[in-house]
């Protein structure tokens, strides 16, 4: 129904342009115009100018209060998070400011100089004092993000192997994620997409013989104990996948043939993050508009919508095909006793095999 | 001795001798005006599809899998029931990316206005090789041709994204469009990749060789700077993208294995062995990068040149202006990697791209501030492609900043791929090249056809544009960061999302309006080419050689002698001089300086 909506709707502006354009051209007949802009146009569009410098300030405003509460920023959940979010937050002020004077300074001169009949411009070629300036103010400016992104990033991708981190491999196809843990021995037992057999439910193609393979853990459930450094290590199957973590300021390709990696410590467990006074008022922000949808929905006849529960997401963020917009998995952070239990419960790979 | 007379003799009689037939005119033709025109048209037609893409995925991503007799209409068994198929939403984001990137912004752009302006601006008759230059834009219109019936294809048109990362685009049972579809983007891309060469090996030997007396390099005019510069980057890059396209056709359909490597796919183990999607990241991006600046360079070389026009001023810090293009197109041929900090490439490459990037922020701020000080102190004549140099130089700014965000790879790792990215580029490239192509369009469209174009239709063309485009590409930004991905069909599949999607809906209708007063601009543009007001020889009052050349179409561009140059091409409100412009082929007056720029 909105879709047809629209459709009348583009229907009656494109009429609507239709009579403008009869109009203008009636308006020209017997008028020597030249169609070149006289001082009544430069007039009108001058103030226009001003009008769109406002128009960029409300936009800007408006986003701002209506979108930016961006409760993904406020809330990272990893040890890494907060760098990631104050060097975003400094890159924003120094974006924000620039961007409000440079705009100001351009449409207020396009306001201000307009031209008029008999008015002579100023014949003002070059000041190297002035180029000299707005060439060094950037080149400050910039080395400070520069020093300050190039640390964050090192101190980010630089695994320290002595914390001894949880190793876990993400893998994935089109269109699913799957987890696999070294199990007791901590290490991944060695695997290959060659040595796949579903016959036998060899689904991640370990190498069965190697003895550190056997205690390994699949899951589609990606669990974390909360605090404990993590190595993720990525593998795909058959096209590119990226394993994005929203959350946790996370994100790495998962690339057939190599194995890429990326590591961080969770810092928040999900029922604490469920607690933020920003997740609740998102939370319950989405439920009001999931309820408003599914009555919608109950007068067609059809079933409501399940309310939301917020959930830590693993999202694929490299387009992999037909289903890429839904290949997705749950992670939970949870304490270390937690952690334990649920890892007990599952699967080890030497049992996980059909005989 | 006597061939050099001869072929004087033969070049100053030019165009009165010329028995030309309507084939050779029109279609065939190896004037440079008449190819420039029909760069024009082409791109313009190609822009046409590629925008009505863009508005049907925008409709899909505000109302999600509802029917819609626009999707019935157009998309055919690709929409049944008026409900459109994910995959081919993948196939319009896909070709609405190659379509604007390449045949509208690089071919519609660099082809219409190098090609309309070097000749008639550096003072020659024509391109140094009109032959090569007619052979460009047929084997541009092939690739158009083909791009164009790679849409009809059985199983669907390539769906991979724009940047066609193998595996995905390599094996067709990975997606349908990976078939013929693919094949056929390919084949075509290899062919605008020929037709792109040529173009510019043409314009680099004509900004060389042919000026006219006087032209000097320090007194050409910036756009043709900024063509010439592109060009050379043209040269340098696009061969690099057709490598990559060889190869990836190797692997598809000769069993090589440049790209893949060790896959499981649909129940089998496929032979490929030690090659890396990596490589093709490295190869797409050392063209994809220059390409942006491929794209933006002309716009900006022509939005120089419109802006001191208009504001009857000299461009504020013509070296500058100068050395800042070379630097911008020095760094982009460095700076590829930062498409690629999470692709699994070492992290300390991330760190040294993530340098030469930021550094591309210095002279782009130096242009952006010395556009700013052209117009202070100017009298500025509101004709509409000063409004859309003005709105070039606002979307440049706002899209450019966000960059600094983007570049650095720790940033990068939470934004990367999501419609932040959209927001950035669309801004920074896509608009601004945009308003660039439509800048150059009205300012020089009586030289074209030698008519005007309505204001009042260009006014409203402008002001609904300029709202719709930060209104489209704004609020993207907000949905970036709270990090809604790109390419997903729909996002009802996580609730996480429900509350962008108001938001999304604000974005389309901006979109659709947008599209729909574009409406506008063709109108004026066809309609003024037979019912538009003549125009005058110099309606703009510019300094640059063109506006010499009679108005009415010849070949060879001048009756009788060529102009000979005095001054720079920016002698505006010049002190001791009666009229606001001085044209660069009026001698020094007596005692007068040119100035040491």
């Amino acid at each position: 129904m909105t879709a047809f909506l629209t459709i009348i709707i583009v229907l009656f502006v494109a009429v609507a342009i239709w009579q403008m354009v009869k109009i203008f051209d009636l308006a020209q007949i017997g008028e020597s115009n030249s169609q070149i802009a006289t001082d009544n146009d430069n007039k009108m569009n001058a103030y226009m100018m001003m009008a769109f410098l406002a128009f960029i300030y409300i936009i800007t405003i408006v986003c701002f209060v209506k979108w930016g509460d961006l409760p993904l920023m406020s809330n990272s959940a990893s040890a890494h998070g907060p760098e990631i979010d104050n060097l975003m937050i400094i890159s924003m002020v120094i974006i924000f400011i620039v961007q409000t004077i440079t705009q100001y300074l351009l449409h207020y001169f396009a306001f201000k100089y307009r031209g008029e009949k008999g008015k002579k411009a100023l014949f003002y070629a070059d000041n190297n004092t002035l180029e000299a300036i707005w060439t060094i103010i950037p080149v400050i400016v910039l080395a400070g993000l520069i020093i300050y992104g190039l640390f964050t990033w090192n101190s980010i991708m630089n695994v320290n192997e002595d914390d001894d981190p949880l190793v876990i491999e993400l893998y994935a196809q089109q269109f699913n994620w799957k987890a696999r843990y070294g199990g007791n021995d901590n290490t991944l037992g060695k695997s290959n997409v060659r040595l796949i057999n579903l016959d036998n439910a060899n689904i991640l193609g370990l190498d069965e013989s190697d003895p550190n393979a056997q205690d390994d853990i699949i899951t589609t459930e990606l669990h974390l104990p909360v605090g404990k450094p993590v190595l993720f290590k990525m593998r795909s199957q058959d096209v590119l996948h990226s394993a994005y973590m929203p959350h946790f300021r996370a994100q790495m390709n998962c690339v057939p043939g190599m194995v890429t990696q990326f590591g961080f410590t969770p810092t928040v467990t999900t029922t604490d993050m469920r607690q933020t006074p920003e997740i609740m008022e998102k939370v319950a922000n989405i439920n009001n508009i999931r309820a408003e949808k599914s009555k919608e929905l109950a007068t067609k006849g059809e079933a409501a919508l399940d309310p939301y529960e917020f959930d830590y997401l693993l999202l694929c963020n490299k387009i992999c095909g037909k289903s890429h917009y839904n290949m997705q998995m749950k992670i939970i952070v949870e304490t270390q006793e937690e952690y334990d239990a649920w890892i007990k419960e599952q699967k080890e790979f030497k049992n996980s095999l059909i005989k | 001795m006597s061939t050099h007379a001869d072929t004087h003799a033969h070049e100053d009689d030019h165009g009165h001798h010329h028995k030309e037939t309507f084939v050779t005119k029109y279609i065939f033709s190896q004037d440079h005006k008449m190819i420039s025109k029909q760069y024009l048209i082409t791109g313009t037609i190609m822009g046409v599809i590629g925008v009505l893409m863009s508005i049907m995925f925008r409709m899909q991503i505000a109302w999600p899998e509802e029917p819609n007799v626009l999707f019935e209409a157009l998309l055919g068994k690709w929409a049944p029931g008026g409900v459109m198929d994910a995959d081919i939403y993948l196939a319009l984001v896909t070709i609405h990316g190659t379509i604007m990137v390449f045949f509208v912004l690089t071919a519609g752009l660099s082809g219409t206005f190098s090609n309309l302006l070097i000749p008639l601006q550096i003072g020659a008759r024509d391109m140094a090789s009109g032959f090569l230059n007619m052979i460009s834009y047929w084997l541009f219109f092939l690739s158009s041709v083909i791009m164009v019936i790679s849409l009809f294809v059985e199983a669907g048109p390539a769906a991979a994204g724009w940047t066609i990362y193998p595996p995905l685009s390599a094996l067709p049972m990975a997606q349908g469009g990976s078939g013929m579809g693919m094949t056929l983007w390919l084949v075509s891309m290899a062919i605008f990749i020929a037709s792109s060469l040529l173009g510019s090996l043409n314009y680099i030997v004509t900004v060389i060789n042919l000026r006219t007396k006087g032209m000097s390099m320090t007194r050409l005019p910036l756009t043709i700077w900024a063509f010439f510069v592109t060009a050379i980057i043209g040269v340098v890059s696009f061969p690099v993208l057709l490598s990559a396209a060889l190869l990836l056709i190797m692997d598809r359909s000769f069993g090589t294995s440049f790209f893949l490597s060790d896959i499981f796919i649909q129940g089998e183990v496929l032979h490929y062995q030690g090659g890396s999607p990596v490589l093709f990241e490295h190869l797409f991006w050392f063209l994809g990068h220059p390409e942006v600046y491929i794209v933006i360079l002309p716009a900006m070389g022509m939005v120089s040149e419109i802006m001191a026009s208009n504001s009857r001023k000299p461009i504020f810090g013509y070296r500058a202006m100068i050395a800042s293009i070379l630097a911008i197109a020095f760094l982009s041929t460095i700076v590829w990697g930062h498409h690629m900090f999470i692709s699994g490439m070492n992290p300390f490459l991330g760190s040294v791209f993530t340098f030469t990037t930021l550094l591309i922020a210095i002279p782009s701020a130096v242009k952006a501030f010395n556009w700013i000080t052209t117009i202070w102190k100017g009298n500025i004549q509101m004709n509409t492609a000063m409004l859309f140099s003005i709105g070039f130089v606002s979307t440049f700014i706002t899209g450019g900043l966000t960059g600094i965000i983007l570049g650095d790879s720790a940033l990068d790792i939470n934004v990367h791929d999501t419609y932040f990215v959209i927001a950035h580029f669309h801004l920074v490239m896509g608009i601004s090249a945009l308003y660039g192509m439509f800048a150059g369009i009205y300012h020089w469209y009586p030289r074209m056809f030698g008519r005007m174009m309505n204001k009042n239709l260009g006014y409203i063309h402008f002001w609904v544009t300029a709202i719709c485009a930060y209104g489209v590409f704004f609020p993207m930004h907000f949905i970036g960061m709270a990090g809604l991905p790109r390419r997903y069909y729909t996002n009802s599949n996580f609730p996480l999302f429900d509350d962008l999607a108001n938001v999304n809906v604000v974005i389309t209708v901006f979109a659709i309006i947008g599209g729909v007063f574009q409406l506008v601009f063709l109108y004026n543009f066809f309609v003024s080419i037979f019912f538009g007001k003549k125009a005058p020889q110099n309606p703009w009052r510019s300094t640059t050689l063109e506006w010499t050349a009679p108005v009415k179409h010849m070949h060879g561009n001048w009756p009788g002698e060529i102009p000979h140059v005095h001054r720079w091409a920016y002698d505006y409100s010049k002190p001791g001089h009666e009229d606001d412009f001085v044209p660069q082929n009026i001698p020094l007056k007596e005692g007068e300086e040119e100035l040491q720029h």
